[in-house]
């Protein structure tokens, strides 16, 4: 059984998840999670992992390459403030262009193939972005050191060219940086995912979900597959080309390492974490493993042995050794146990947790209920 | 007036001449059976209808369009509809879908971005979907998830997803393959309901049951050739049939 949809009931989904985000620095203050830059990861790699969900969620191509798309939209949006100056916004729109283009070749060659192949394409296309990026091209990328804004840059419409101290995005005087950044990536993340649900509800989503489904019904049905899947590719690496954008506009440094399969993969594990296919699933995972790597990888062996400090020392030595394992440097080990307990116990991700919980309380209330109306019948 | 013409068509795996100069007319309007033995070719036939395989030499002619080297989606466009032997569906999607699929594709054409619209808004695709959906039976299971169906009501939502793009020409491979006689014969119906739409349909068939039933015309087609052809109940008085077909014995 599929859930009804309804215009009204999507507006409601809407403001409510805006409210949300919108108050987050309030309610995860209590988990240490209520501060700007962790914020800002929420929403940069909600908004990347919420764009990768529109092309393997719905058509189920599962691209390894997705971080090349999040590099050039990171050396489009700095090499932006370097010619028309600090206002991010031009400097996202570029982004999405350039990435949108860059996409659209990628994809129209990778998406000859369908499954590994197609998977292994992408990750070929990437690798050679991430080493064109840190060799080849460093004239355009400034190489290992990264791209980053200098005072001798032209900037033409930058106006205040006078500026003291380090060089910052800002939209009109508001500085990008702190709760203002936040607010800024927190509107671009709304707005894109006020696209993606309409996508989730258009006859357009429906045909991608048909390509994952069975395209040789597809075929014979009329439709050429093709060209909705490297429109949903396009889109995708344009999602990503804005997340690159805002990486950047929340701290304007472009470096190739963005670029690496490592961060291709990372976005694949967000998505399956949260719950691929579903509207608010990567936005879960995504904001899921920015908190552990910023929560494990700050522990140490002093923090350990802070907490495991009530244990008699002949056990707590052992236990704080195991566990440094999985912490500080190593916290991808938590990582990986974590997403392996997921996969294999909920498949659908933690939407799929969620809807086992809500379905629980359900099936509760629901048994009292029938309760209260087979009771006036005795 | 021949709405499918197919002459010469000659076909080879390697060495094996799966279709030996074919040719075959079919009316505009009947329901043409064919049937033969295993390995007859009769699929193989059927493939180059629909631009699966491409013939080595000879023609297919659909009206006045060629269907030799047309792409699959091409060849629906231009009217040709196609039921799988085993039923092919969307079937992690629910029916009403299923079914709204190809009433788009036949409104919008092969390719169409509409990533803005609401499709729950679109009440002349649901409403015409949501028809299609009572004339086969299957109304009240729209929200189920297509997976979820039995193989008779799976063929059930095949066939209405290919009668929903009011095709010219229909293709039925072994349309009651695998099935009980209670779902074949309401199969049957369903196909004889359609009938009276005037949709011209050609049918791959195993079952004599279903073919005498069913069929205005039969070829019968036997080591990649048409041997015989007539009214059904012309082909099952002739010798040569019984021969190839039936090995000699009696109907």
């Amino acid at each position: 059984m599929t859930s009804k949809t309804s215009p009204m009931r999507d507006w409601i989904f809407f403001v409510v998840f805006a409210i949300a985000v919108l108050t987050m620095p309030i309610w995860l203050a209590p988990i240490g999670a209520g501060y700007p830059d962790l914020l800002q990861k929420f929403m940069i790699y909600g908004l990347f992992a919420t764009g990768f969900n529109l092309l393997f969620g719905l058509t189920g191509y599962l691209s390894f390459g997705h971080a090349a798309f999040l590099g050039v939209g990171s050396y489009s949006a700095v090499w932006t403030f370097k010619l028309l100056g600090m206002n991010p916004v031009p400097a996202a729109i570029v982004a999405v262009i350039t990435s949108g283009i860059f996409a659209l070749l990628i994809g129209y060659v990778s998406l000859r193939r369908s499954g590994i192949y197609f998977s292994i394409l992408t990750l070929a296309f990437a690798q050679m972005s991430y080493n064109l990026a840190y060799s080849v091209l460093t004239p355009i990328t400034n190489g290992e050191t990264g791209l980053r804004v200098l005072r001798t840059d032209p900037r033409l419409f930058d106006s205040s060219n006078a500026v003291d101290g380090p060089l910052i995005a800002n939209l009109f005087g508001i500085e990008m940086t702190g709760y203002a950044g936040f607010y800024f990536c927190a509107i671009v993340l709304l707005i894109a995912f006020f696209i993606a649900q309409r996508i989730f509800r258009s006859p357009f989503g429906i045909m991608l979900r048909a390509v994952k489904t069975n395209q040789n019904r597809m075929n014979y049905t009329g439709l050429n597959p093709r060209p909705y899947t490297l429109a949903a590719f396009v889109i995708s690496g344009m999602y990503a080309g804005l997340a690159g954008a805002l990486l950047c506009i929340t701290d304007p440094l472009a470096g190739a390492e963005r670029m690496q399969w490592t961060a291709s993969g990372e976005v694949v594990l967000m998505t399956i974490l949260g719950g691929a296919g579903t509207l608010l699933g990567p936005i879960f995972g995504a904001a899921l493993i920015k908190y552990f790597e910023n929560i494990f990888s700050a522990f140490n062996d002093q923090t350990l042995h802070e907490i495991f400090g009530f244990l008699p020392d002949f056990i707590e030595v052992p236990v704080v050794s195991v566990t440094s394992l999985f912490v500080g440097e190593g916290w991808h080990l938590t990582l990986g146990v974590l997403f392996m307990l997921i996969v294999i116990f909920l498949p659908g991700g933690l939407m799929e947790g969620f809807s086992r919980i809500g379905r629980l309380f359900k099936r509760s209330s629901g048994k009292s209920e029938s309760r209260g109306a087979a009771a006036p019948a005795d | 007036m021949e709405i499918l013409k197919v002459s010469g068509v000659n076909k080879a795996f390697g060495g094996l001449k799966a279709l030996h100069d074919v040719n075959l007319a079919v009316e505009e309007g009947m329901v043409h059976a064919i049937i033969g033995p295993n390995g007859a070719g009769k699929s193989t036939l059927l493939n180059c209808f629909v631009g699966r395989l491409i013939p080595d030499t000879g023609t297919v002619m659909f009206g006045d369009t060629s269907l030799i080297g047309l792409k699959a989606h091409k060849i629906n466009q231009a009217g040709v509809s196609r039921v799988f032997q085993t039923p092919e569906i969307f079937s992690d999607l629910t029916l009403l879908e299923n079914v709204m699929i190809p009433t788009m594709a036949r409104r919008d054409g092969e390719f169409a971005l509409h990533a803005f619209k609401r499709l729950d808004r679109d009440a002349e695709i649901h409403d015409k979907s949501m028809h299609m959906l009572e004339d086969v039976g299957l109304a009240e299971k729209k929200d189920m998830i297509a997976a979820s169906l039995s193989r008779g009501d799976k063929r059930r939502l095949e066939l209405a997803m290919c009668l929903v793009q009011d095709p010219k020409l229909l293709l039925l491979d072994e349309p009651t393959a695998g099935m009980s006689r209670a779902d074949t014969n309401n199969t049957i119906d369903l196909l004889k309901r359609i009938g009276d739409r005037g949709i011209t349909k050609v049918v791959i068939e195993h079952d004599m049951h279903v073919v005498f039933s069913l069929a205005d015309k039969v070829s019968v087609l036997a080591q990649g050739t048409v041997i015989c052809e007539g009214k059904p109940q012309e082909i099952k008085g002739d010798p040569r049939v019984q021969e190839a077909y039936l090995g000699g014995a009696h109907l």
